[in-house]
Formats: structure tokens, C-alpha cells, sequence
């Protein structure tokens, strides 16, 4: 065994002696990679994955060699995390031929997070000790639900059984920040069944967990069978019941309900790569479909692993379209995207980036949003209360 | 001048009058094919788009008789809608003779009546044509009975023809050379030309139609307009083929155009006459009138930023439409704007569309309303168009408000509901009339506010478009007025205001909240909208807030697509205005006018 023995990543030997200098945002960037392969497609889900499974083997390759592209350009992260489609899909030493190779081309921080989001059905006790010992400090489990008949609507391959194992056996592999994947507002699923889920899963007392409410893209086989069945969705008032009972069930757990999906146990244990998104921080992704930013642009790869590995093989970049973001555009997003966090928004620094005061020109507005209790204004920064977070999209528009 | 014949079509609106005129055109070859489009004499995209003519418009045909001599056909377009009856007659008067097309399988119609009416003040030859003959629909027997009973004309006269599939066309230009008189007049005369249309070129400045009657009109002639008695000189004069020619003078018969430096086309008012400040004529051609406007709304700019643009827009836009006038208004809840008059709603409607097509502007117009007249207590008499500008209430003696003459035609069997919808606009006098077996002629005395507020909607909708709908204002008669406020949020919104009779005024204000209700979308809070007559609400409506719309995810990948999402919708925002906190969309002003009992 290579690792054996260590129980330190042995990446912290890496040297990190670079100035990284983007105008607009002091962070450092953050590294996407997409695995696109699963075993079986959840019904919901609308993220590019296939499942020719026999291309992984080229997969790797081709994301070692997409780095060279960005060492100049992104030369160093502070984030890494691999997400899907199934990373857990690939074996360890794919995983580790893919870690070296980001080593190898860009600095990373030692104290990186560095996240891989697993499958519950796939992972074997020793499968996550090796993970750890390859550096990988945070993982993200997609349980989705503890309630079999949810997991066999969604399209889920692992039991309820299986997702307990799941986080049992990363906790004995020593993983000591996991996040947990739910999903509610599902068909047949009313608060009292959800509340159950969730509990099961604070009785893991995970460090991180994510609450997605259930929403389906026009192409997903779950859209096609709602509509088929005429499934009803939650109403808006439900929605809005399951998206309080979630954040105050949260908030007495001592949970920071920090983004509109998202609660962590305590401030440092934020999903730090997803936060970079949120707080438009920018980030580079490779692999098919993934989306890069750099500040002022966004650009996103070709959702077709078949034509990702060709356009690779011809030495080219895999980028299927880019787009130079106005300051209006990078206003709009911020906004959208602040407005989405507990934080909310700086008001100077926004104005700062974006050249827009809001306070000056949408007083009138902002007032009346603060009397009727969807938003606060504290220390210089603009922040949506919990109803203002469920129309977050709304206050973007202001 | 014996071989110039000077013509219009005059048809109730759809019998197919563009199409027969682009017929004409190609027939006698104009234009070839190439450059040949539909509804060849309706410059604007707006007129295209919805089939009508708003302005008048002329043009030459050459055209080669069997008797084998050389004809100039004028062809005189006319405006086919209720709101632009003078100009239709101005054009009428310019002519000897017109086509008076009656759809085979609606048969006549109240424009049909209407215009022929108006042909025979002019004392013109009347050819009927009855044009759709391919329908399947078509019942030309019916029409040729219609023509003898209800127009009263020899049916043995009619030509048929399908303008459509462009048969009979031949028969109606020879009917034209045979049938219609050549112009009288003498080339020698003092100038008298009939001014029937004016439209305004960037190049040109306006350029003057007319149909001279008198005398002779040459470039560098000095011509007075008889209205004012402004000169201008005659830089060039011509007729229209495709587009104008120029030519060396214009005699009595012709019809052309006259460029003359005149700046707007506000400086020329359609039925002047223009004569010679040398030899002038002794007096002017009959049939002159000023244009008055009778239905009013305010413009004002959705972001205040583009009042300057708006400003400059509408005075660009005068150019070209006379009836059309404005002064500056202010509003308390949308800023600085322009209180505008039109010919009616149509009119309105046009010239809304045309400022946000033409010059790209997004604009909200106030609830439309009528000029009413107040006497007040000290005696004296005042014109309010504009609510904002309502009389205290304590100083009113006495309202009244315009009143017309509605003339309509339908089948008997939609009488029943027709009349009950008159009688709940405040019709009186109601005068009926079997025209034909089944068909009735009805008129009534309305408020000309009760017109405007969706009468023709809903007359069309309950005769299910087989009735037909043409009024005259008659005079002003007293009547029970109250303002009524729309406040929204507890902010009055001028702009929403409206002067009513006091027995409408709940059901007014009910109606308006829930349109209102309709058209204001949800919004992060709640909205509450009030109709209020004073101090005192009488209508109330409330529009929930919407409570959860935020996306469960949002990472790397979905920024942009939700970003593309968010500019739409604030694309679709900015076209509504900010009041207070709310936004109102610009459909809602003009929906408060439209009641939903369909």
C-alpha cells in the first residue's frame, strides 16, 4: 500500500508560494470536477451523467490533461471537490491519479477543503479509509431520504439500511466533515414523514446537510411521471411550511441555516467550495458540462463525454460556449446569488464591485421590504429573513 | 380632364378594400410583381398587421381602356374606422365617383351605410361591387337584395368580383372609365385644391395632398392656405405613382401632391383649401372642419429618465398626425408626462403602439376619459378632460357629459341582448328599424364615457361579430358626476382616476379593483386596492403576496441559466411603473376600462 501507514494527507508537502490577483474578489478560486457516470439515472435528477461506465479509464486521462489549459490562468485553489454524476464510480487510484495530476498543476493549499460527494449504494468501509488517506477531508453523501418508499420513487439505487451504513462507515474511516444530500417536498411525503427523516439523519449529527426541496427539470423521468400521473407538487404554502419546519427543526439543532438549501454545524463548517458560488468567488471546472468563472466571465464545457475526450484528444480546449458577463449581469448575480445566504450582501463592497448604491436607489423599496420582515440591514450588510429567503429570486429583482 | 377619373372604395372595415386596391394596382401594372407587396396603399407595419387603413392615401393608375384610350385612374384610399369619419369625408369630396364594396357573405354593413351616406352628400357615383364572391359563404342573392332595400341602389348596377383571387377586376376598371364622371373645373380659374391628406417626409417636410378643383398649381407659384391665410412657395409639385413624381403642374382635376416647405403637418389642416396669394379664389371648397379630439389619456414615460425622449418622440410624431395633440400634464404618481387628445380609441390605440414601435419608448397612458363640462356655482363654464383637474365638488352647480348617436346594424336575433347592453350603458332614445327580413337598424342616445368604457368589446362579443357599429356626438347633456380615486397600497394613483356617474360609480369601482387585481402580479407583500369617492372607499380588492419562488439549488452551473431567467422577468419589470413600492404593469391602466361580464 502506497499511503499505508499515514494518516496525514500527504499533500501538505505542496508549496504554495504564489500571489493570486483578481480585482474584484480577494478569495481564491475554487476547483470543480465532473464525474459523469452513474450506474442508473435518479429521476430527478437533470446534471449530465451517462452510463458507459468503460469510458472512465479515458475519463481520467482527460481531465489530467484538460488541467494543463488552466495552470496559467488558475494556478491555485484553496477548494477541490469532486462532484457528479457517481465519483465514487471511479476506483481509488483514479481518484488518486486525478488528485496528483491537480497537485501537479496548480498550488493548492494546504488547509484545502477537499470534497467528494459518494453514492451510498457503492462505498465499502475500506473505499473511504482509502479516500481519507488520499487527502479527500470532507465528503457528501447523497442519502436523499431515510424512508424506502421515497428512495424507490426517487429512482434511488441504496436502501434506507444502506445510507446508515454509508455515514457509519465514513465516520469509522475517520471523516470528521460530512454532509448529507435530502430531498423533500416529494410525492406521498407530508411534513411529519419528512420531519422524520430529518431527525434520523441529526441523530448522525452530521456536520453539513442539505435540504433540497424536490423540483424537476421539463426533462427529467420524475417530470414525465408527475405529469403523466398528474402528481401534485407542493403548493406554495406547503413548499413554504416545509421550508420553515426544515430551517427551525435546523436552527434548534444548532444548525446555521446558512443558504436557502444548505445548514452547517458551525461557521467553519460551510460547505467552503459552495460558498465561493454564492459569494461569487470565482471557480474553475472541468470535466464534461462543468462551468468555470473567473471574475468576468463564464464559460462551460461540452455536456458530451463522447466529444469531451475527442476535443481533448485534439488538444483543444472542451469548451462549448463562453460568455464576457456585464457589470449589470455581475450585479444581477451577485444579488440573486447573495440574497440566497444568511450573510446576504456587503453594501460597500457591492457598490464597490458593481457600481450600484442600493441603499440610495431602492430606499423606498428596501424600506418596505425591511417593514414587512423580508429583509434586514445590519453592520453594512443587506440580508434576507427567513420569508425573504423563500423569494430570494424576488429580492434579486428589486 | 377627360380622361381622368377620380375615385375611392368605401367599405365596411374587412369587406376587403386593401385587397381589391392592390388588385387595381397590379392590374393596370404600377408595380410589377417584384416589388409588389400586400396591402400596397398601407405604408405603416401597423396598418398591415391589423388590416386597416389609418391614413388616406392616393395613388395614379394608368390604364388602357377598350375603347382604346389612355386613362389616369386617381385612386383615393380612405381610413376605414369610426374615429377618422371627417377624413374619410375630405377624401370623399375629392373625388366623382367610388366602389362601394360589400362582402358576399356579410352583406351591408353599418359602414356600409354609413359611407354610402356620405358618398351621397357628395353627390358621387355609386358603383356596388360585391367583392368575396369565392367564399364558400358567399349569398349573393341576399347582397343583391340588400342593395335594393337597404342602400336603396339599382342592383343591376353591381359588378362582382373576388379581389382576392383577382376576378372581375377588369370589369371594375372599365366600370370606372364608363360610369364615373370625368372632373369638371377650368384650368384657367383662380386656384381652389382640396387639401385631403398631408404626411410628413424627413426630406421634404410636408408633403400636401390634394385634389385640385380650380386653376393651375406650378413649382414657384406663392400658394395661401384659405384656413390661416399663411403662403408658402411651391418647390415642387406631382402626382403618386409608386412613389411621387414630379410633374409640371397640377390643373383642375388632378389629384397629386403639393411640397411647399411647409414645416408640420400641423400647419395643414386636411379640408383647407390652398389657393394663389396672387388670384386667390373668392372662396374656400365647402366642407371645411377643425378636428376635435374627444377622448383624452395621459403618456407618461415608465422611467422618468426618458421624459426628454418622450418629449421629442411626440413632437416627431405630430409631424405626421394632425388630430393628434398633447401639452405637458404632470401626475403625482407618474411624474412629468403629456396630456394627450385622439380621434378615439382606436386612435389612442395606434398612437401607442406607434410610439413604442417607432420610437422605441415604453410608456403607460392613464384611464382614458372624455371632456366633460362643468358650470360651477360663480357661473362660470369649464372643460375637464384630465380628473386630475376636477372641480372641487362644493363649487359644481352643475356636470354634463358628451353624448352621441350610436348607429348600429345586426341580425334581429341578437336584439334582445344588444338593447339590454345599450340600456346598461345609459342609452335613451332608442330608435329601431327592420331594414331587411331579420335585420335590424337600431340607434340610441349614449354617454360617449359609456362608449369608451368597452363598449364596442362588448358589442362585437355579444352579436358575435355579426353586428356592426358606427356613432356621431351629438351634444352635451347634464348629468349626476363623481370622481372616483384608485388607491393602491392607501397611494392615490392619479393616473388611475376617473370621472363617473354616481349611480356607476360602485359598480365602476368594484370592477376596477378587480381588474386591477388581475393585472398587478403578486408581489413580495400584500397589495390592497381601494376605489374611493372622497374620503370614502367603496371598492376594495386585495392581491396576496407570493411566499416562496427561491430555486432549491444554485451552484456552479445554474448561475448563468437562472441569471438569463431573472433578465427576462426584469426586462418584463422594467415595462412596468414603480408606484410607491408596487409595480404596476401598463396593461393595468387601460384595464380598469374593460369590465369582465363578457
Amino acid at each position: 500500500m502506497r499511503f499505508g501507514g499515514s494518516e496525514d494527507p500527504h499533500y501538505v508537502f505542496y508549496p504554495h508560494n504564489f500571489i493570486w490577483h483578481i480585482p474584484v474578489n480577494t478569495d481564491r478560486p475554487g476547483l470543480y470536477i465532473h464525474v459523469p457516470f452513474c450506474l442508473s439515472k435518479c429521476g430527478y435528477c437533470s446534471f449530465y451523467s451517462v452510463s458507459s461506465t468503460h469510458l472512465i479509464p479515458e475519463f481520467v486521462q482527460a481531465v489530467v490533461n484538460e488541467m494543463v489549459f488552466y495552470k496559467e490562468t488558475f494556478p491555485s485553489f484553496d477548494t477541490i471537490y469532486l462532484g457528479g454524476g457517481t465519483p465514487s464510480l471511479l476506483s481509488v487510484s483514479q481518484i488518486d491519479d486525478i488528485l496528483k495530476a491537480v497537485h501537479n498543476n496548480f498550488n493548492i493549499d494546504q488547509h484545502s477543503e477537499i470534497t467528494m460527494e459518494v453514492n451510498p449504494g457503492d462505498v465499502s468501509l475500506e473505499y473511504y479509509q482509502q479516500l481519507r488517506k488520499l487527502g479527500i477531508n470532507r465528503l457528501n453523501i447523497g442519502i436523499q431520504s431515510f424512508d424506502d418508499a421515497i428512495l424507490k420513487f426517487l429512482g434511488r439505487r441504496h436502501t434506507a439500511r444502506e445510507a446508515t451504513a454509508a455515514i457509519d462507515h465514513a465516520r469509522k474511516a475517520g471523516f470528521k466533515n460530512i454532509g448529507i444530500d435530502l430531498i423533500y417536498g416529494v410525492f406521498g411525503q407530508d411534513i411529519k414523514r419528512w420531519a422524520k427523516t430529518l431527525q434520523k439523519a441529526l441523530s448522525f449529527a452530521p456536520e453539513h446537510l442539505s435540504c433540497y426541496q424536490l423540483s424537476l427539470d421539463k426533462q427529467t423521468s420524475l417530470f414525465k411521471r408527475y405529469q403523466q400521473d398528474s402528481l401534485p407538487m407542493p403548493s406554495e404554502d406547503q413548499a413554504l411550511d416545509f421550508f420553515k419546519t426544515t430551517s427551525r427543526t435546523l436552527t434548534q439543532a444548532d444548525y446555521i441555516h446558512y443558504e436557502v438549501s444548505n445548514s452547517a454545524r458551525s461557521d467553519s463548517l460551510k460547505s467552503r467550495h459552495n460558498m465561493k458560488y454564492w459569494r461569487h468567488v470565482p471557480y474553475l471546472g472541468m470535466g464534461p458540462a462543468a462551468h468555470s468563472f473567473d471574475g468576468e466571465n463564464r464559460w462551460w464545457n461540452t455536456a458530451d463525454v463522447e466529444a469531451y475526450l475527442k476535443t481533448i484528444d485534439e488538444g483543444k480546449k472542451p469548451v462549448e460556449k463562453s460568455e464576457n458577463l456585464t457589470k449589470e449581469q455581475l450585479a444581477l448575480e451577485a444579488l440573486f446569488l447573495g440574497m440566497r445566504t444568511k450573510d446576504g450582501i456587503d453594501l460597500e463592497q457591492y457598490k464597490t464591485r458593481y457600481g450600484s448604491d442600493l441603499l440610495m436607489e431602492k430606499r423606498q423599496t428596501i424600506n418596505e421590504l425591511i417593514k414587512n420582515e423580508l429583509v434586514g440591514l445590519k453592520d453594512g450588510r443587506l440580508y434576507p429573513t427567513l420569508a425573504g429567503m423563500a423569494v430570494a429570486d424576488s429580492l434579486a429583482l428589486i | 380632364m377627360k380622361n381622368i377619373r377620380n375615385f375611392s372604395i368605401i367599405a365596411h372595415i374587412d369587406h376587403g378594400k386593401s385587397t381589391l386596391a392592390d388588385r387595381l394596382i397590379q392590374f393596370t401594372g404600377v408595380c410589377n410583381e417584384r416589388n409588389f407587396q400586400d396591402q400596397m396603399l398601407d405604408n405603416m407595419d401597423i396598418e398591415r398587421e391589423r388590416g386597416i387603413t389609418i391614413k388616406s392615401n392616393a395613388i395614379s393608375l394608368p390604364y388602357r381602356a377598350k375603347d382604346g384610350k389612355e386613362y389616369i385612374l386617381n385612386l383615393i384610399d380612405t381610413p376605414g374606422h369610426v374615429d377618422f369619419s371627417y377624413e374619410v369625408s375630405r377624401s370623399l369630396a375629392s373625388c366623382e365617383g367610388v366602389l362601394l364594396l360589400i362582402d358576399a357573405a356579410q352583406g351591408v354593413q353599418a359602414q356600409t351605410l354609413a359611407n354610402l351616406y356620405l358618398a351621397m352628400e357628395h353627390n358621387l357615383e355609386i358603383i356596388p361591387i360585391i367583392n368575396k364572391i369565392d367564399l364558400p359563404s358567399a349569398d349573393i342573392d341576399r347582397v343583391l337584395e340588400e342593395i335594393d332595400s337597404e342602400l336603396g341602389l339599382d342592383p343591376d348596377t353591381h359588378i362582382k368580383c373576388s379581389a382576392k383571387e383577382g376576378t372581375g377586376i377588369e370589369d371594375i376598371l372599365e366600370a370606372i372609365v364608363l360610369r364615373i364622371p370625368p372632373p369638371n373645373g377650368d384650368a384657367e380659374n383662380p386656384l381652389a385644391a382640396l387639401i385631403f391628406d398631408a404626411h410628413y417626409d424627413s426630406f421634404r417636410g410636408t408633403i400636401i395632398h390634394c385634389r385640385v378643383f380650380e386653376g393651375t398649381v406650378k413649382s414657384g407659384d406663392i400658394i395661401k392656405f384659405m384656413y390661416n391665410g399663411t403662403t408658402y412657395k411651391v418647390e415642387e409639385v406631382g402626382h403618386f405613382l409608386l412613389t411621387r413624381t414630379k410633374r409640371e403642374r397640377l390643373s383642375a382635376g388632378d389629384v397629386g401632391y403639393i411640397i411647399a416647405g411647409v414645416k408640420t403637418v400641423a400647419d395643414v389642416r386636411t379640408g383647407d383649401t390652398l389657393t394663389l396669394q396672387e388670384r386667390p379664389c373668392s372662396q374656400p371648397l365647402p366642407g371645411f372642419k377643425e378636428v376635435k379630439p374627444v377622448v383624452f389619456a395621459s403618456i407618461y414615460p415608465i422611467a422618468s429618465d426618458d421624459y426628454q425622449d418622450l418629449a421629442d418622440s411626440l413632437d416627431k410624431f405630430k409631424l405626421n398626425d394632425a388630430s393628434f395633440i398633447y401639452e405637458k400634464d404632470s401626475s403625482a404618481a407618474l411624474g412629468q408626462g403629456f396630456r394627450c387628445g385622439f380621434l378615439g380609441l382606436l386612435h389612442l390605440d395606434i398612437v401607442q403602439e406607434r410610439l413604442e414601435r417607432e420610437y422605441d419608448l415604453s410608456i403607460i397612458l392613464s384611464v382614458p376619459s372624455v371632456r366633460y363640462r362643468f358650470t360651477l356655482k360663480d357661473g362660470k363654464v369649464i372643460y375637464v378632460d384630465n380628473p386630475t383637474h376636477y372641480p372641487d365638488p362644493a363649487e359644481i352647480a352643475m356636470g354634463e357629459e358628451p353624448y352621441i348617436r350610436a348607429a348600429m346594424m345586426l341580425p334581429e336575433r341578437y336584439l334582445g341582448t344588444v338593447m339590454k347592453l345599450c340600456m346598461e350603458k345609459r342609452g335613451v332614445n332608442s330608435n329601431m328599424n327592420y331594414t331587411g327580413p331579420g335585420r335590424v337598424e337600431l340607434s340610441y342616445e349614449m354617454p360617449l364615457a359609456e362608449v369608451i368604457f368597452d363598449f364596442y368589446d362588448r358589442f362585437k362579443s355579444v352579436t358575435q361579430g355579426y353586428g356592426s357599429f358606427d356613432y356621431n356626438i351629438i351634444d352635451y347633456r347634464e348629468s349626476n358626476l363623481v370622481l372616483m380615486d384608485i388607491l393602491v397600497n392607501g397611494e392615490k394613483v392619479d393616473a388611475l382616476s376617473q370621472i363617473v356617474h354616481r349611480d356607476r360609480a360602485r359598480a365602476r369601482g368594484l370592477n376596477a379593483c378587480d381588474r386591477l387585481k388581475e393585472e398587478i402580479p403578486r408581489q413580495m407583500f400584500k397589495i390592497a386596492i381601494q376605489g374611493a369617492i372622497g374620503g370614502e372607499i367603496i371598492a376594495r380588492s386585495t392581491i396576496s403576496a407570493f411566499r416562496k419562488d427561491v430555486t432549491a439549488k444554485c451552484y456552479g452551473g445554474d448561475i448563468s441559466r437562472k441569471r438569463k431567467l431573472l433578465e427576462k422577468q426584469k426586462a418584463g419589470k422594467k415595462r412596468m411603473k414603480m408606484i410607491g413600492s408596487v409595480s404596476i404593469p401598463q396593461s393595468a391602466f387601460l384595464a380598469v376600462l374593460k369590465s369582465d361580464n363578457d
